[in-house]
């Protein structure tokens, strides 16, 4: 099918707006009631026609507008996108997998024409038609990385993997919850989640770590993360935010539904064949709460994760300040009926609000 | 999140393929080539990496890794060199007697445990015998990419050195070649000596040369991070032994000549796997009950671990005694 | 002894230990003010060592206190130099003649120890095989993250950046290649609520 692009921003007059087709497939992070850290990784191989899982990298109706906002974000500070001078390969394994893969999955919207090292891209809704030497950096108006993550959704972390331990050094970060390439390009696995509370002492990390070693080559692998947003902005960075920070603080109860947005990032890891490092794409989705309880199921398990969420989770995803308000309005749309299992809205079986 | 589980095939996934050519190196060693039998190009790989080679033996499966040392950048061709080895349990001899040009196999995409730091600002790369192989891939990448590099390769002599002629002809400053016979030996405190900050070293071949190669690095102040190391261990012998695998609710025999790992495949259990060598931890397995000895011969598990007799590596491991249950 | 004992923390923050001899072609030595003392004590433990040892000294505050003591060492090379700043180009000149083989070791003030192993691992030794000894004060280096800039020997928490004069928090999260930890603004949610200094670790 083909997708119609919104025209929308994600800042300053903030006019996002998610279809009711990009509800219904919006990737709802909670399987149950109740949420702690998991590994809860799984094969990245496709999923139902038409959900986010389906191809390999999604391309929504906000596609074009995101790639407007990353390059507002770029033009402003161009340190959010680095790579340490070993990981020019990587770029290149890199713009290779998302050429490929967006050819073959959208080969309406996204050609690659292969003649030895000769390549030619063309990606239609942004009107790039270009010819470049693969493996030539040269012959591309920035790096590999740069170049083919301006025209793909999500961040992208690229990790080098040495010696049983993976290091984050090269990424394109604008839309991140919270945190910094700048400061954090070069760490190792441990370090730069070392300011996440709880899931070192769970023993979090060392697992997750340990399974993403061992992703191969041909055999991705994904999982879900999830935080809290006030207004659909995707540059929650560090670095802007003594400038976001204060919109936190403009939430009422009257506006809560339209401003209060939940931020699910679908976190898909790939083996990169040439280089060996690991691609970490960090795509972001974002649904305003009143999108939410439209699906009765959602609306019911949301109240009950956020109402018992452990406090330091709530504090370090930066909502437990307005966790009383967003509690005053979700428990509105929980009348105490059970839910089905699964992360699926289940319109046609799940009943509607019962009062 | 378990949006479309799927559970997930042991080992990496596999590709079909043609032999293209058996050519013999030398007395011991022999190239395979292979094509894809789809006529598609061969995944891209990195330098360093091995595949899993399936030999379909009469009515038995043998998966042994070998790696690959064709050019990483030739989508066309994959390329192994085997070394036959009369002593071993029969991959090595399979491959040289039954494997004709024409024939179709099935080989896992590559698997790298061995990989080029890329950081480095040379890579020094000291060979043993057949431990050439991995070398010849990362040389060729590294000539495509313009790295620095240098090779010292050990043979026995100038007949059984796979590959020593091409290398010498074609870099003849930055190989050095060694005969054992000729009473030659690797100078290695002298290569040791004077690399620039940021060289790293990559050994394979004997176990004996790559302790040789950490210990002297190491007394040189050489910082353990900067010397790599690959060696497969193929699952040796030992006496035959029964498991109880309590998920799969069966008792197997191990038998002498096959691994932990391949009896419980014999016995239809699919057990994780990918280096079967004892090196990438993918085959962990807890233990629940065990009346007897360990034999671990991995390089994955801890010393603690191994000293507690709480968990095993099914692919070069064994054990002596009455009872041993796995959780598998 | 001006030793201080670090409060556990974060898996980013860095952690120093003791400096020891360790085998090595050639050795160098690289402390600022108290960071003399650890200088002096790893010289009484290895026979030989400072005859093939480059140090490279900055007394900070402490004036002329350790310098007779470390040129008594009889070390292959003695460097004092008046600042970080005024060094670094010895530094790297150093490091880029090195061979593997060379051990370097770190002495004195976060700040110093940070930048002088940012310079090394750049010329290719790994983290993990450069010692560091904290040695004397425990004010801090700190990137702002908001305009990039490095304030030097902050000491409270929180503190004024020096570039933007934003009020920052001191966090743990601590990067080796910036050498600088993480000041993120403290009133961003709330402008003008800044809450007293206190100094650090008290």
């Amino acid at each position: 099918m083909t997708i119609q692009f919104n025209d929308e921003t994600f800042r300053d007059d903030y006019s996002f707006r998610n279809s009711d087709r990009a509800i219904k497939r919006f990737p709802f992070p909670f399987h149950e009631d109740s949420y702690m850290y998991s590994v809860n990784m799984e094969q990245h191989r496709g999923g139902p026609s038409g959900s986010v899982y389906e191809k390999r990298f999604d391309v929504d109706e906000h596609y074009l507008s995101e790639m407007r906002d990353r390059a507002i974000v770029l033009a402003e500070d161009p340190l959010r996108c680095q790579s340490l001078p070993h990981m020019t390969l990587a770029g290149w394994d890199t713009l290779e997998l998302i050429m490929v893969s967006k050819s073959e999955d959208y080969p309406d919207l996204f050609e690659l024409h292969r003649d030895g090292s000769r390549w030619r891209w063309v990606n239609k809704p942004m009107g790039i038609d270009h010819t470049f030497t693969f493996l030539d950096e040269t012959t591309l108006p920035c790096g590999p990385l740069e170049y083919i993550t301006r025209q793909a959704q999500g961040d992208y972390a690229v990790l080098d993997q040495r010696g049983d331990m993976l290091y984050m050094d090269a990424g394109m970060v604008t839309t991140q919850a919270d945190w910094s390439l700048d400061f954090d390009i070069g760490m190792d696995f441990f370090e730069w989640h070392a300011p996440v509370p709880l899931a070192h002492e769970m023993g979090i990390f060392k697992r997750a770590l340990k399974f993403l070693l061992n992703v191969q080559q041909g055999a991705p692998a994904r999982r879900l993360n999830w935080t809290m947003t006030v207004n659909p902005l995707l540059d929650t960075s560090p670095e802007n935010y003594h400038k976001w920070g204060i919109q936190k603080t403009t939430l009422t109860p009257e506006n809560i539904g339209a401003k209060q947005h939940l931020r699910v990032e679908l976190q898909t890891f790939y083996r990169l064949p040439r280089s060996n490092a690991l691609l970490f794409p960090i795509r972001c989705y974002l649904i305003a709460f009143q999108d939410i309880v439209s699906v009765p199921k959602w609306g019911r398990r949301l109240h009950r994760v956020v109402r018992d969420l452990p406090d330091e989770l709530a504090t370090y995803k930066g909502f437990i300040a307005n966790r009383p308000m967003m509690l005053d309005y979700l428990s509105q749309y929980d009348d105490g009926l059970p839910t089905s299992p699964g992360v699926w809205p289940d319109l046609e079986t799940e009943p509607p609000l019962q009062r | 999140m378990s949006a479309a589980p799927q559970k997930a095939r042991a080992g990496a996934e596999r590709i079909d393929v043609t032999v293209s050519a058996v050519v013999p190196v030398n007395d011991l060693v022999t190239r395979f080539e292979f094509t894809r039998a789809d006529g598609r190009p061969f995944p891209p790989f990195s330098p360093g990496a091995h595949t899993v080679v399936e030999m379909q033996d009469g009515g038995r499966t043998r998966l042994n890794p070998y790696s690959l040392m064709s050019d990483p950048s030739d989508p066309t061709t994959y390329a192994i060199s085997v070394r036959r080895d009369d002593a071993g349990r029969g991959g090595s001899l399979f491959m040289h007697r039954n494997v004709k040009p024409g024939d179709a196999m099935t080989l896992s995409y590559p698997v790298n445990l061995f990989p080029l730091d890329r950081r480095a600002r040379k890579h020094v790369f000291i060979a043993g015998g057949i431990g050439i192989t991995p070398f010849l891939a990362m040389i060729a990448h590294l000539e495509h990419l313009g790295g620095a590099w240098e090779l010292h390769y050990a043979s026995r002599n100038r007949a059984l050195g796979s590959y020593v002629e091409d290398l010498t002809a074609k870099y003849p400053h930055k190989v050095h070649a060694i005969f054992d016979e000729d009473g030659e030996a690797i100078a290695l405190e002298d290569l040791l000596d004077g690399q620039p900050l940021g060289t790293h070293v990559y050994v394979c071949g004997p176990a004996g040369m790559i302790k040789w190669v950490h210990d002297t690095a190491t007394a040189h102040g050489w910082p353990a991070e900067n010397v790599h190391s690959e060696e497969f261990l193929a699952p040796q012998p030992g006496k035959p032994f029964e498991v109880r695998l309590c998920k799969s609710d069966i008792v197997i025999q191990v038998g002498e000549n096959e691994s932990l790992l391949e009896a419980m495949e014999r016995c239809g259990v699919d057990a994780p796997f990918l280096c079967r060598g004892g090196a990438c931890g993918q085959c962990e397995t807890e233990v629940v009950e065990a009346d007897g000895t360990f034999d671990h011969r991995d390089h994955w598990l801890e010393e603690d671990d191994h000293a507690s007799g709480k968990k095993i590596m099914p692919c070069v491991s064994r054990f002596i005694g009455e009872t041993l249950v796995l959780d598998r | 002894m001006s030793t201080f004992q670090f409060p556990p923390s974060i898996r980013s923050r860095p952690v120093y230990g003791t400096l020891a001899p360790r085998p090595g072609k050639a050795h160098l030595m690289i402390a600022d003010a108290e960071g003399a003392e650890a200088i002096l004590s790893l010289a009484g433990q290895g026979p030989g060592l400072m005859a093939k040892t480059h140090v490279i000294y900055i007394p900070k505050g402490t004036g002329e206190t350790y310098v007779d003591q470390l040129r008594a060492l009889k070390s292959a090379q003695f460097y004092t130099g008046p600042t970080y700043a005024a060094s670094v180009q010895r530094i790297r000149r150093v490091l880029s003649d090195a061979h593997m083989g060379l051990q370097v070791y770190l002495a004195g003030t976060e700040g110093l120890m940070g930048q002088a192993e940012a310079e090394a691992i750049a010329a290719g030794i790994p983290h993990s095989a450069i010692q560091t000894e904290h040695r004397g004060s425990v004010a801090r280096r700190m990137q702002c993250v908001h305009c990039k800039g490095i304030t030097e020997d902050v000491m409270t928490d929180p503190f004024t950046c020096a570039h933007c004069g934003l009020n920052l928090f001191v966090r743990d999260h601590y990067s080796r290649r910036l050498a600088a930890f993480q000041g993120v603004c403290v009133d961003a949610e709330d402008p003008g609520n800044v809450p007293e200094p206190r100094e650090l670790y008290s």
